[in-house]
């Protein structure tokens, strides 16, 4: 009896040691999901749409963003007030980052370094050197720091700050702040566009997106959402992303249930997709053939085809799916 | 050797988070109050970006007696407001504005008329009162004529919502029918409509009674047995016995409970005659908010309140934040103190106030009842928040609970 466990736990430390091995082999493109509510990240293979590991992670994982190269997985454990550091081809935790208390999202600087780190329940943005985990600076926002963008040039940080109604935008060469943008209430995401003449911000509570125009950082315009069937209240716009080249944008709607497509040039909403429940945050494969989005309340995520605008395939992941993001 | 590496990282990861949590700690405990890096220092607010907001709170009227776990704080509710102009004075700095917060308390037979007028003629233009209707009345109608908006974040009563209403007073407050709304909806989607309804002795008691039987009436409930409690202030100790002879009053599916003082609402629980479950002002109670709120960021302002003061945000320290946090959201329109502008801003309609509950609250035009979920939550979990779905309207799903438009019986003068 005692020699049956005994070899079965042989067997199943090997079988993982073959999973593990075999995994690098995987040359397809991966999809990584943090489960806010069973501390652990899926990894979902993105040919086959199967969920290929579940990995656990820090308490409360959140925010989920990928290195430049695609080779890392940065993932904020919340409740474990650290950044933890995934290898994205072993699945095995390099090493752990400072965050600052209670890290909900975060954005690298496009060259790789340093990290910038919203702490939600202490109104600083953390900025933190990855090579060595040194603290670079705390940049005092407004309270409940949450979205994080970066123009792609790299020299402009935006937090948006949740219960302050504000983007502030943030000279990375200084660390100061040049400018706070009011917009509707509880703004979750800044994300600028990939030519960096767009910073699309979407406001929770207050149900639309300010489009704000960085030479000026002013609001171009502010799209709202109207959906037969469902309440305004239901309408809460969070995630945001913007097409390469800059024709469409894909607003992740909470609990409307609906991903809404815009036209990024003429900034009128063309329709609406239905996906999974509470969807929250957003995430193309590289070649943008497909959108991935986080359903926090049906526990699975959608594949969106992105060239005919359908929701192919639901694939279901960990409790309360929160963040994606998509590696070669 | 899996499993070994693993350990291994987990004992790595609880050094490093314990690390890195005593660190933060050390880095973040003096940021609230730490001048922000941004703002210069020194520099000169005018007084039309300053907001100066008055506090009056009178000391109810103690019950007979108080479960340990329910013990009053001594900053109840005071210390919500401190907390919200801590967040507005994050928020303003960004755009030059400061909020500052004086506090009057008066004593449960006291008068807190003066304490308004001290506030008032020390410059403050908005008053948060946590007073008993009629002091409020009194204090509205004496500073009619100032410039200054009063804000109701304790009085219950729905008459100043209907035929006392005042034209310088918003409420925070959820009135009683919201309250007993909110539970009617709830009992009502879970098919127990067959209520008995056990009143306390008190004038308030009263009165939440009569707000329970009129949301029974809209929601097509159905008070099937009605009792007031006689078995003096402190029954604990006979509660075994008594309280079940005192529910033998047939088929039923829910006791609702009037007790807002809080005699015996606590020992029915268990002591009934039948198997069933107690709601109202004990058991599954419906409340502006609760400790176990935690969903929609909640947790956030739950542990920035915990940070602050040392203790759980209890309902009143909620309708003390939301009351500065609506001057504040209303002052970074504004950018101006005057409380004819903030006024007019809360009555726009695309004022919203995000305050944790999935969807803005706002304020009703026609009675200035600020509109907001409500929780119903016994002692350790949050049920659910209504208004439940599948109550439909027209306008918000909000305005299903209290008086909606169609209803109001206020005038203002």
């Amino acid at each position: 009896m005692r020699r049956q466990i005994l070899l079965s736990t042989t067997a199943a430390a090997i079988a993982g040691l073959m999973l593990a091995d075999a995994l690098p082999a995987q040359a397809g493109p991966r999809a990584f999901v943090s489960n806010e509510r069973d501390h652990t990240m899926s990894v979902v293979d993105m040919d086959t749409l199967k969920v290929i590991e579940t990995i656990k992670t820090g308490r409360r994982p959140r925010g989920i963003i990928a290195s430049p190269d695609g080779k890392l997985i940065y993932l904020c454990a919340s409740d474990d007030n650290r950044v933890e550091v995934y290898d994205a081809a072993t699945l095995k935790l390099v090493k752990t980052l400072r965050s600052g208390p209670d890290p909900e999202l975060f954005v690298l600087h496009p060259s790789g370094n340093p990290l910038y780190i919203a702490n939600e329940d202490d109104n600083m943005v953390t900025v933190v050197n990855v090579d060595n985990n040194e603290l670079v600076v705390e940049i005092p926002v407004g309270v409940e720091p949450e979205g994080m963008g970066i123009s792609p040039d790299g020299k402009y940080m935006v937090n948006t700050s949740e219960t302050t109604n504000m983007a502030h935008v943030v000279d990375t060469a200084t660390n100061e702040i040049i400018e706070n943008i009011l917009v509707d209430s509880r703004p979750r995401i800044a994300e600028f566009s990939k030519d960096g003449k767009q910073l699309w911000i979407s406001a929770e509570v207050g149900g639309t997106v300010a489009v704000v125009d960085p030479a000026t950082w002013k609001i171009i315009k502010k799209i709202s959402f109207k959906i037969p069937g469902v309440t305004d209240d239901a309408i809460q716009p969070v995630g945001v992303r913007v097409t390469k080249d800059g024709s469409k944008a894909f607003v992740a709607l909470g609990p409307a249930n609906r991903v809404a497509v815009i036209d990024a040039k003429t900034l009128e909403v063309e329709k609406y997709l239905l996906v999974g429940q509470r969807v929250w945050q957003l995430g193309f494969t590289p070649d943008e053939k497909f959108l991935v989005t986080t359903n926090g309340n049906s526990n699975d995520v959608s594949i969106i085809d992105v060239a005919s605008e359908k929701v192919t395939k639901s694939v279901t992941v960990g409790r309360s799916p929160w963040g994606v993001v998509v590696v070669p | 050797m899996k499993r070994m590496a693993s350990v291994t990282g987990a004992a790595l990861i609880a050094t490093v988070c314990a690390m890195t949590v005593a660190s933060a700690q050390e880095a973040t405990s003096p940021a609230p109050s730490s001048p922000p890096l941004v703002a210069k220092p020194a520099a000169a607010i005018p007084p039309e970006q300053t907001f100066r907001i008055g506090l009056v709170r009178q000391i109810p009227e103690p019950p007979p007696w108080i479960a340990p776990l329910q013990m009053p704080p001594d900053d109840l509710g005071v210390a919500g407001a401190e907390l919200g102009i801590r967040d507005n004075l994050t928020s303003g700095r960004f755009l030059k504005l400061d909020y500052k917060l004086q506090t009057e308390i008066v004593p449960t037979g006291g008068d807190p008329l003066p304490a308004a007028q001290k506030l008032v003629e020390a410059g403050n233009s908005f008053i948060l009162l946590d007073v008993p209707a009629d002091q409020l009345l009194r204090i509205a109608d004496a500073l009619k004529d100032k410039n200054v908006l009063i804000i109701n974040v304790g009085a219950t009563d729905d008459r100043l919502r209907q035929q006392d209403c005042r034209a310088n007073v918003f409420h925070i407050a959820p009135n009683r029918a919201m309250l007993t709304d909110a539970l009617a909806q709830f009992l009502v989607t879970k098919r127990w409509r067959n209520w008995f309804l056990m009143v306390g002795r008190t004038d308030a008691d009263k009165l939440y009674a009569e707000a329970v039987r009129r949301s029974a009436k809209k929601f097509g409930a159905k008070i099937v047995a009605e009792k007031t409690w006689d078995y003096g202030p402190d029954a604990r100790a006979t509660a075994q016995s008594e309280v079940p002879r005192g529910t033998q009053v047939g088929e039923y599916d829910i006791l609702v409970v009037a007790d807002e003082l809080g005699e015996f609402g606590d020992i029915l629980p268990y002591n009934t005659w039948l198997a069933r479950p107690t709601a109202g002002t004990q058991g599954l109670m419906p409340l502006s908010w609760h400790p176990t709120m935690e969903n929609w960021g909640a947790s956030q302002l739950q542990s920035r309140f915990f940070k602050q003061s040392k203790r759980m945000m209890l309902p009143l320290d909620f309708q003390m934040w939301e009351g500065v946090f609506s001057i504040g959201s209303a002052s970074l329109k504004t950018r101006n103190s005057d409380p004819a502008k903030v006024k007019a801003q809360m009555l726009t309609p695309d004022y919203d106030l995000p305050v944790f509950k999935g969807v803005a609250a706002s304020f009703r035009d026609w009675d200035h009842q600020l509109r907001q979920p409500i929780l119903l939550t016994h002692a350790t979990n949050t049920v659910t928040l209504s208004p439940q779905s599948g109550f439909l309207h027209q306008v918000t799903p909000l305005d299903t609970l209290g008086f909606d438009r169609p209803e109001t019986a206020c005038k203002f003068q």
